[in-house]
């Protein structure tokens, strides 16, 4: 299989990354050759395997329904780039 | 062609057109706190107030689940006679938005909590069954605000990670009164149970409507279109109106309708595609590693239902066999918990003079008047169950007439007045004294001698004069029933 | 006291408990090192004013009660410290300065221990050289030009070159065991839930467990005692009985079956390595051990498997990135055009692969063929774990199949890297524990490290087994101070 550049592309899009053709050939190439060694899981058969998604051996906590957290605003806005009081800022969305 | 006006059909030439409509309802849970963080849900708070380290996605933050919002699916899903799911997996919807800071939502995609159900809908032609798909927990996002700055969007997120309720119905719906009768109802069995405000201003209450058209008769479901986030029932019916006619015209002039998704806009009255194709999204679901699969025993489920309050189906069933109200009676009063609850209340301090009927109309007419008027919730009724039932025990035993009572019901209103009090202070107590009506009446006859004799020779007509002055005399005070009689008697 | 950067974390409590020496000594006495070594770049982020401060409050009012008291220590700047700069090793992160502290490192200053600062890694932890780093390589202290493994690879060097006492790093697939193996160090990847996730820079959330490193085996049980604890923060924490693994630990290993899984011998695998591990398992013996041939029939599958794991979960984990709440942003026209250039720029060349590969194995129509294929195997290979230890106790391999290699020889080939992790991702995928201990030296005189991989919360035994291989093997660590001018 190889995953050529329009794919690479594609990724590109979806992972909000953008490149320029150069390296979206270094790209292709070094992914190529990645799922070349990945191709190997193909020889196992895996039809009544069921899939382990956590190893974690435990069934999922439930906490209770408290409000714990304050008003953290300034900590939460501190480490925003672009600086603003009240709100996180990005540009303009347009719908 | 004669149409049944219970459908909604489409025509075109010689083609009719049925119109296939499913809806994926997102409803707010009602919890202190959010779904996998402990900030405060509450609406309308100060922009990023109720924020916390976890729904602004700092590195390394993780989510730990609420329990209370895990047992609101589950009764909901309980008030849906559905499925439940005692093992539920969260899963990772990933894409990028201002207002989704983790870059992907928690939601359940293969495994949701809950499996299919069914709601009842109860249509002016008969009940109709609308299957329910599946109920899924997820989080909400955060708002992106375009209006307040012109070169940028702000973004507050505040209502990021609140828990939702996603409830899919199946396509079985075929008007826009059947969408609209399916929300109501889905709205009234949530708040019945307390797991959804169904607030539509606050955006507790959202759906994305799937539309598709077909030829009546077909059994080939058409390709659909999702009009994204309409949040208000009038809105949806303004959609599937607009876009079930935009499909069909399509179709027609033989063009192909693109699975896609649309938006609805409300100024334009029309719908919109939202996103352009090159730009198609994929979610890339995959189970969520920093959670496990939701399991709940038996024993929890059983514990959830023994708290399930009288739903509106039962409700209704019982209130036609209780009260012997009419199944539309029935249906008014049931819509809403605290409807139901009102009427109780009214019929219960009523007592003795107990008359269904009059309670009934009193609250039906007078009272739903005044609300719509007022914009208000019963529950926040001007009026107090008590009053009411006052008001109405007056009517019942003579003391006062029905249209006194509409006058005090009107004053009742400044800050839900005793209507006892009212009769007193105002002197609106009915005169049922016969004396002092025949006195009243007597002084009239005398008044209008003409008249009377008139009367006396054949024109019956102008009986209703001399009640309605006996009426202006009395200041409306006068027992009718009495004045009728004496007048019968005198003239 | 000269020595006092050279002494092992026990006897550095042990003394200042004596009073022989105070925190602050021992706090300048390590900044002093740290200052000297700036050319092995370990440190991202120095907080030395703020450690001596710190010192002499301890000092003053002392708590001898403590585990750490006074005791001076740098981290991993993948563990996010309140109010302290912390990178992840990138450049999206730089001039992120946490509110918050995680879990494990607020453990550690429970017991009494002081920030030194914070330590230099590959980026998000992605890379087994530490140089993906954006702070640039780490030079080994074994020799110039070194790589000191990865990707806590600024905790390896700082702990080999005595600039902290002890650190802690992370594991996702080798990250604690392959360094402490290239630099002649203790390392330990605990069972997955037994340190809390909270506050650690996420790379793939189901492999990811932070750990202790130490110059040897006693102090490495110290702080596996201190770090481990069950966390409500995080839904993967596990509520087991948590021993006080340096008090119960024991040389007496007698009667214990070891494994030895034959799968390991993998084609090209160098004489010295197979060396290491036949006088491994002679020392085992020695101990009174029973060796066992046992069999993981899927371990050659581990790294694909893995490979395909991880990147999935980090391509989700790094979505956050993205120029809106904290850390770099470039300026774009418009939202997509700001995400796009602010994670082009902001991200290294390994983690856009990364990203790229794991958007590719969950993207639709790969994901039944990738994704789930690998947890499908990834399911296989824990049965092989669970077969095997009905059999052993433990089992032993070595933790790399090659001694640390030079800067810049395998960066042009990332699958030569990621084959470093051969023996160690394994473990990983398998949700188990796992030591690295040294054990040898190969032909340059270079370390060599031996892995034993216990049962799921057998941590106290895989200590055990350490500790009195320890004993046998006796290996002293060559640290000549080269890079000192």
């Amino acid at each position: 299989m190889t995953i050529d550049l329009k794919t690479i592309k594609h990724i590109s899009k979806l992972s909000r990354i953008s490149i320029d053709d150069e390296k979206a050939k270094k790209l292709a190439g070094d992914m190529n050759s990645i799922f070349d060694f990945i191709e190997k899981l193909n020889e196992l058969n895996t039809d009544n395997v069921e899939p382990l998604t956590s190893v974690a051996e435990t069934t999922l906590k439930l906490r209770a329904d408290e409000v714990k957290s304050k008003d953290i605003r300034d900590q939460i806005l501190k480490n925003s780039p672009e600086e603003n009081k009240d709100f996180f800022v990005v540009p303009r969305v347009v719908e | 062609m004669t149409k049944d006006n219970s459908e909604y059909l489409i025509e075109r030439y010689n083609n009719i057109y049925e119109v296939v409509i499913g809806l994926e309802v997102h409803a707010q849970i009602t919890s202190n706190s959010k779904l996998f963080s402990s900030s405060s849900t509450t609406f309308g708070a100060e922009p990023n107030t109720q924020v916390s380290l976890v729904d602004a996605a700092f590195p390394g933050m993780l989510p730990v689940i609420n329990e209370y919002c895990v047992k609101q699916a589950i009764k909901t899903g309980i008030g849906l006679k559905a499925q439940i799911n005692k093992r539920s997996v969260f899963d990772r919807k990933n894409y990028f938005y201002a207002d989704l800071p983790q870059g992907y939502q928690i939601s359940q995609f293969k495994f949701p909590i809950v499996g299919e159900g069914t709601v009842i809908l109860d249509m002016p032609n008969g009940p109709k069954e609308v299957g329910i798909e599946r109920l899924h927990l997820e989080q909400d996002a955060g708002k992106s605000i375009h209006d307040m700055d012109p070169q940028n969007t702000l973004v507050d997120l505040n209502r990021s990670g609140v828990a939702l309720m996603e409830i899919v119905s199946k396509p079985d719906m075929r008007t826009p009164d059947e969408v609209s009768a399916y929300v109501k109802k889905l709205r009234s069995i949530m708040r019945y149970l307390g797991t959804c405000d169904g607030n539509m201003q606050e955006g507790s209450l959202r759906a994305d409507v799937n539309i598709s058209v077909r030829i009546k008769g077909s059994d080939v479901l058409g390709t659909r279109c999702e009009i994204k986030n309409v949040n208000s029932i009038k809105f949806m019916q303004m959609a599937i109106d607009y876009e079930s006619n935009r499909q069909v015209d399509l179709i027609q002039e033989g063009k192909t309708i693109d699975q896609e998704t649309r938006l609805f806009d409300t100024k334009k009255n029309e719908t919109r595609s939202m996103r352009s194709k090159e730009d198609a999204h994929d979610y890339r679901y995959f189970p969520d590693p920093d959670l496990l699969p939701l399991e709940v025993t038996d024993e929890f489920i059983e514990k959830l239902k023994a708290d399930i309050p009288e739903l509106p189906d039962d409700k209704k069933k019982r209130f036609i066999d209780k009260y012997k109200v009419s199944p539309y009676e029935a249906t008014i009063l049931v819509s809403d918990i605290d409807t139901a609850k009102y009427f109780e209340e009214v019929v219960a301090k009523m007592g003795k003079n107990l008359d269904i009927k009059l309670a009934v109309n009193w609250i039906t007419s007078e009272l739903f008047a005044v609300l719509n008027n007022k914009n208000l919730e019963i529950s926040q009724s001007p009026i107090s169950s008590k009053n009411l039932s006052k008001l109405i025990n007056l009517i019942k035993n003579g003391t006062i007439s029905g249209k006194i009572a509409k006058t005090i019901f009107e004053l009742m209103m400044d800050g839900d007045q005793d209507p006892q009090k009212i009769v007193e202070e105002k002197g609106l107590k009915q005169e049922s004294d016969p004396k002092a009506l025949e006195a009243l009446i007597d002084k009239i006859i005398n008044d209008n001698r003409e008249k009377a004799i008139e009367y006396k020779q054949g024109k019956e007509k102008l009986f209703g004069f001399f009640v309605g002055q006996a009426m202006k005399v009395s200041g409306g005070k006068a027992n009718p029933q009495l004045i009728n009689e004496i007048l019968k008697k005198k003239l | 006291m000269s020595d006092i950067i050279s002494l092992t974390l026990v006897d550095l409590v042990k003394n200042i408990k004596d009073k022989k020496i105070s925190s602050e000594e021992t706090t300048k006495a390590f900044i002093d090192r740290g200052e000297k070594s700036r050319n092995l770049n370990t440190y991202i982020t120095e907080d030395f004013s703020n450690a001596l401060l710190k010192a002499k409050a301890f000092d003053q009012k002392p708590n001898f009660n403590l585990k750490l008291p006074g005791i001076p220590m740098a981290v991993k700047d993948l563990f996010c410290t309140n109010g302290v700069k912390t990178t992840a090793g990138s450049k999206i992160l730089n001039n992120f300065i946490p509110p918050y502290e995680s879990t494990v490192t607020q453990n550690i200053w429970n017991e009494g221990a002081i920030l030194l600062g914070k330590l230099n890694c590959d980026e998000f932890a992605m890379g087994s050289s530490n140089e993906t780093s954006f702070f640039g390589n780490v030079q080994s202290p074994i020799d110039k030009d070194l790589v000191p493994g990865g990707s806590s690879g600024g905790s390896a060097s700082a702990l080999a070159a005595n600039i902290t006492p002890i650190t802690i790093g992370t594991d996702t697939g080798g990250s604690i065991r392959q360094p402490a193996s290239f630099t002649g160090t203790v390392g330990l990847k605990p069972t997955y839930g037994s340190c809390s996730r909270y506050g650690i820079v996420a790379f793939a959330s189901s492999l990811d467990q932070a750990g202790p490193m130490s110059k040897n085996v006693k102090d490495c049980a110290l702080l596996q005692e201190i770090i481990s604890t069950y966390d409500d923060k995080d839904s993967t924490s596990i509520d087991f009985k948590r021993n006080a693994y340096s008090k119960e630990l024991t040389n007496n290993i007698k009667g214990k079956k070891i494994g030895i899984p034959n799968e390991y011998r993998v084609d090209g695998m160098p004489k010295e390595i197979e060396d290491l591990w036949s006088k491994g398992i002679e020392y085992a013996k020695d101990c009174g051990a029973k060796i066992v041939e046992i069999s993981l029939p899927h371990t050659n599958y581990a790294l694909p498997t893995y490979y395909i794991v991880a990147p999935a979960e980090a391509s989700s984990n790094l979505a956050r990135y993205d120029g809106v709440k904290y850390g770099f942003r470039s300026k774009g026209e418009n939202l997509i055009d700001m995400y796009e250039k602010t994670r082009s720029e902001g991200f290294g060349e390994e983690v856009q692969r990364r990203i790229m590969i794991g958007t590719y194995v969950l993207s639709s129509g790969y994901y039944d063929a990738y994704y789930l294929k690998a947890q499908k195997v990834r399911k296989l290979i824990k049965n092989d774990f669970d077969e095997a230890y009905k059999k052993v106790d433990a089992i032993i391999t070595p933790s790399t199949p090659s001694a640390a290699f030079k800067i810049g020889e395998k960066t042009n080939d990332p699958v030569s890297m990621y084959l470093n992790d051969i023996f160690t991702v394994p473990v990983n995928l398998a949700g188990l524990p796992a030591i690295s201990i040294p054990a040898g030296v190969d032909a340059k005189g270079y370390p060599l490290g031996l892995q034993i991989i216990g049962k799921a919360f057998d941590e106290q035994n895989i200590l055990n087994i350490a500790y009195a291989m320890e004993e046998k093997i006796e290996f002293k660590n060559k640290i000549t101070d080269w890079w000192i001018k």
